[in-house]
């Protein structure tokens, strides 16, 4: 075999207080697709960053091309033909797509000191047609679909001759179809010769297409299996470092009466006719593909919009509520989708955001209690099982599920009757998955009924009691969990018409 | 149940106590007091601690709502104009024969409504952003001031009146007790309610605290309003020390005002401050002034000192927090 393209030796890497990369080794053959797996905090964003340059390593080293490389900017990591795409595209809404893929190395007229913008538009549609892509290169990116700019970012490092490809977490905001046009664009580069390592968090990226993983655990390596030679389970094991017995932890609750019962609500071009109910006890899944509508039915309820018609009771009275402190109130309860611009103050000790929507509860004649509000938070955050040191402790230096923690956190402090839970379990790791399937068993447990939306397919089957499908802004289908399979819940969100 | 507990102690160092911008304010200050010394023999003493005050206060007033404004991450920049409103309307009102106080109280009435309609456009048309809709409103309310009183003056103000501005309580001049009580009420209300979180929480991330339950266009209607009623107390104060008033009062006081924030260490991108900073960039600015006056040093010099002071400001508060609160790089924070 001939050396490998990319290749890092005893690699370590501390930052003040933290050792981000522990003595570890990566190698990345030429035109692999190679998995990197971890549990958040294992330290493949900090492999990321000294592969592109954005760190140096303290010791180690790192081979490119069979030659030792010393990156100290990004720049230097993007000569050589090394390209990053991050989860959140970094893109320039209001430009083209030409414009996005060639910013920084425009061609210019050498006499005139223009820019060639009719070969550009030419060669951007060059390479979206050998990407597959059919979409226009004059259109702005902010208009197009995450898929698509992913795709325009994929083309952008194309143009750059990338001979290394990084994807981190590229499927996290992708629909199930449009992660499989991503596959095959990967699987694209792959026969190009492009090397790319891969980063995700859904074992089914991983099995659908890499060759080869390597596992990361505690900024320490531990170890690269192909991936046909290793088991489900085990790499489960060899990330979290213990095995999981069960990944759905959902056990059968006693299912009460009826609790939140909405009816036909509908606004204008985000959701029709929407109905669905809830009992005590009841884990009510609500999936779809994503822009289905689902989260602007949730928010709807929780009064963050106002829907146009229909009805929203609770115990079997009709409410009306205009804003997220009237549904609290009245107990309903939403973890939103964006944890870090809609669940937490990041800036903010853990005390402070659980307080926050409770706070006329701490008042003591005109002024807060602070020492009962952290006491309280203290009790709360023990309750789900946040790992953190002090209450003071910043809601950004904790990880993916803890934070989602102490969101929930936020919510017990009211007295809830429906807690919805917008894709609770969006970006955590496995280990911090299970902690949160059981928080939801435990409420369900303790006669909240809960709403939980989510896309990922096993999560609906194994979590839920009953499963409401929707289709562009409408509920396609409601059923029991036990008599619902894969196909039948993608036919349902699948557009009429489509293969399902 | 949980495996670790959770500490409820805090764990600050005391080295972080008192590495605050305050305490560096603080020993400004100071300095500014030492220079004043030495530049005036007669400098040093209780009466000008005392009664220097009373020269810069009026628009002392302005600092305290702003202050919420700022950390709410607002600006408003139409205070000046709602002061020369409402003192306009309070002259005017007088000079048609309404007697003084209820004039005065029409003066606050005036002003706390034209906060209030500040409000109500900021949360009316959430597209459009602060310092529009208060530039909107500067314009207006310094245009019905001429509108009023063209270039007139109006006062004629009876004696009792002046004594608000320049009279003492014992050693104490009047308007200093005023601030003195209006600065706690603001403090407390800030640093010790729910609704001072509230506006840090804002400030901080308006989205979040909206999901958490934060009425967050109350909020804004009242600090807007709140803006309003402390323009009116700045109206009557400065009033009562010029004895007669114009639509062209308190011209640029705004940015007076704002720079006195700032200068308090109130971080401009909303949600970290406290009253205490700005309370003294009050002082160390009305002190320089004062002292600069002393040695016959002009009014410009001093506008280039507090500009000098900002940059120091500014430098400090964001080399000092520039490993916690920087916003991150390209994607970082992705993983933490």
């Amino acid at each position: 075999m001939s050396h490998p393209i990319l290749e890092l030796r005893d690699v370590t890497k501390t930052f003040p207080g933290v050792r981000a990369l522990d003595g570890v080794r990566f190698e990345l053959q030429k035109g692999e697709i190679h998995a990197l797996m971890g549990e958040n905090g294992a330290g493949k964003s900090t492999l990321i960053k000294v592969i592109t340059g954005v760190h140096q390593p303290d010791s180690g080293e790192i081979m490119f091309d069979g030659k030792k490389v010393d990156f100290r900017s990004p720049l230097d990591s993007q000569r050589v033909g090394i390209a990053a795409i991050y989860q959140h595209v970094t893109c320039y809404p209001d430009l083209s797509v030409t414009e996005n893929i060639f910013i920084g190395h425009e061609n210019y007229d050498k006499l005139t000191r223009r820019i060639d913008w009719k070969s550009l538009h030419r060669r951007a549609g060059e390479l979206l047609e050998s990407l597959d892509a059919d979409f226009d290169p004059h259109t702005p990116m902010g208009t197009l679909s995450v898929a698509r700019q992913q795709i325009v970012e994929i083309a952008k490092a194309l143009s750059a001759n990338a001979r290394v490809v990084i994807m981190d977490e590229p499927t996290a905001p992708l629909t199930d179809r449009e992660s499989e046009d991503l596959y095959r664009i990967t699987e694209g580069l792959r026969d190009m010769g492009v090397s790319v390592i891969f980063i995700s968090h859904r074992l089914e990226d991983m099995y659908r297409l890499a060759k080869r993983v390597t596992v990361f655990r505690d900024a320490r390596y531990v170890g690269t299996w192909n991936v046909d030679a290793i088991s489900r389970d085990d790499l489960i094991t060899a990330m979290v470092g213990r095995s999981i017995t069960q990944l759905y932890p959902k056990k059968e609750v006693p299912i009460g009466e009826e609790i939140l019962r909405v009816d036909g609500i509908s606004r204008t071009g985000y959701f029709k006719d929407v109905s669905f109910s809830v009992r005590r006890g009841e884990i009510l899944a609500l999936t779809g593909l994503v822009g289905a509508g689902r989260t602007e039915v949730c928010e709807a309820i929780y009064g963050v919009t106002k829907a146009d018609s229909g009805s929203v009771s609770l115990d079997g009275r009709p409410v009306s509520i205009h804003g997220p402190d009237e549904a609290l109130a009245m107990g309903i309860g939403y973890l939103p989708e964006d944890r870090h611009r809609q669940g937490l103050i990041l800036d903010w000790g853990l005390w402070m955001n659980v307080s926050l929507p409770t706070l006329s509860k701490f008042k003591k004649h005109l002024f807060l209690d602070q020492t009962d509000e952290r006491k309280v938070a203290k009790d709360l955050l023990e309750r789900v099982e946040v790992k953190a040191p002090s209450v003071y402790t910043k809601a950004s230096a904790l990880s993916g599920g803890n934070q989602q923690k102490v969101i929930v956190a936020k919510l017990l402090n009211s007295e809830l009757k429906v807690i919805i839970l917008d894709e609770p379990t969006k970006g955590v790791d496995v280990g911090a998955k299970t902690a949160i399937f059981d928080i939801m068993t435990h409420l369900a447990m303790q006669g909240y009924g809960i709403v939980m939306v989510s896309s990922e397919m096993p999560e609906v089957l194994g979590m839920s009691d009953r499963i409401v499908v929707m289709r562009e802004g409408r509920v396609s289908a409601t059923l029991k969990t036990r008599d619902a399979t894969q196909e039948i819940i993608l036919a349902a969100a699948m557009a009429e018409g489509s293969p399902a | 149940m949980a495996e670790r507990s959770i500490d409820v102690a805090q764990g600050k160092s005391l080295a972080s106590k008192f590495l605050r911008w305050e305490w560096l304010l603080v020993l400004i200050f100071i300095a500014v007091n030492i220079v004043n010394t030495r530049l005036s023999p007669y400098y040093l003493s209780l009466d000008t601690f005392l009664g220097t005050p009373a020269n810069f206060l009026d628009k002392a007033f302005l600092v305290l709502p702003m202050t919420f404004v700022i950390i709410l991450g607002n600006i408003d920049i139409s205070v000046a104009s709602n002061v020369a409103l409402s003192a306009v309307i309070m002259a005017t009102t007088f000079n048609m024969g309404l007697p003084l106080p209820a004039a005065m109280a029409l003066c606050l009435l005036v002003s706390t409504l034209a906060g209030w309609f500040n409000g109500f456009l900021l949360t009316r048309f959430k597209e459009l952003s602060a310092v529009i809709v208060t530039l909107i409103t500067m314009i207006i309310y310094r245009g019905i001031a001429y509108m009023i009183l063209q270039d007139q003056a109006a006062g004629n103000f009876p004696d009792w009146f002046s004594f608000l501005g320049w009279g003492n309580i014992g050693p104490f001049p009047f308007i200093l007790l005023v601030f003195i009580l209006c600065a706690i009420a603001f403090g407390v209300l800030l640093h010790g309610t729910a609704f001072g979180r509230k506006i840090f929480a804002m400030g901080n991330n308006a989205l979040t605290a909206r999901y958490s339950g934060v009425r967050t266009d109350s909020v804004i209607q009242t600090v807007s309003a709140l803006t309003g009623l402390m323009a009116g107390f700045t109206a009557i104060f400065l009033s009562s020390r010029m004895g007669s008033t114009r639509p062209n009062v308190a011209m640029g006081y705004e940015l007076d005002v704002i720079a006195m924030v700032v200068l308090g260490g109130v971080s401009t991108s909303g949600g970290r401050g406290t009253i205490a900073g700005p309370l003294l960039a009050i002082f160390i600015i009305g002190f320089l002034n004062y002292g600069l006056g002393l040695v016959n040093v002009q009014a410009q010099v001093l506008l280039i000192i507090v500009g000098l002071l900002l940059i120091l400001s500014v430098l400090v508060l964001n080399v000092r927090f520039s490993g916690r609160h920087r916003r991150p790089a390209l994607g970082a924070g992705r993983e933490k």
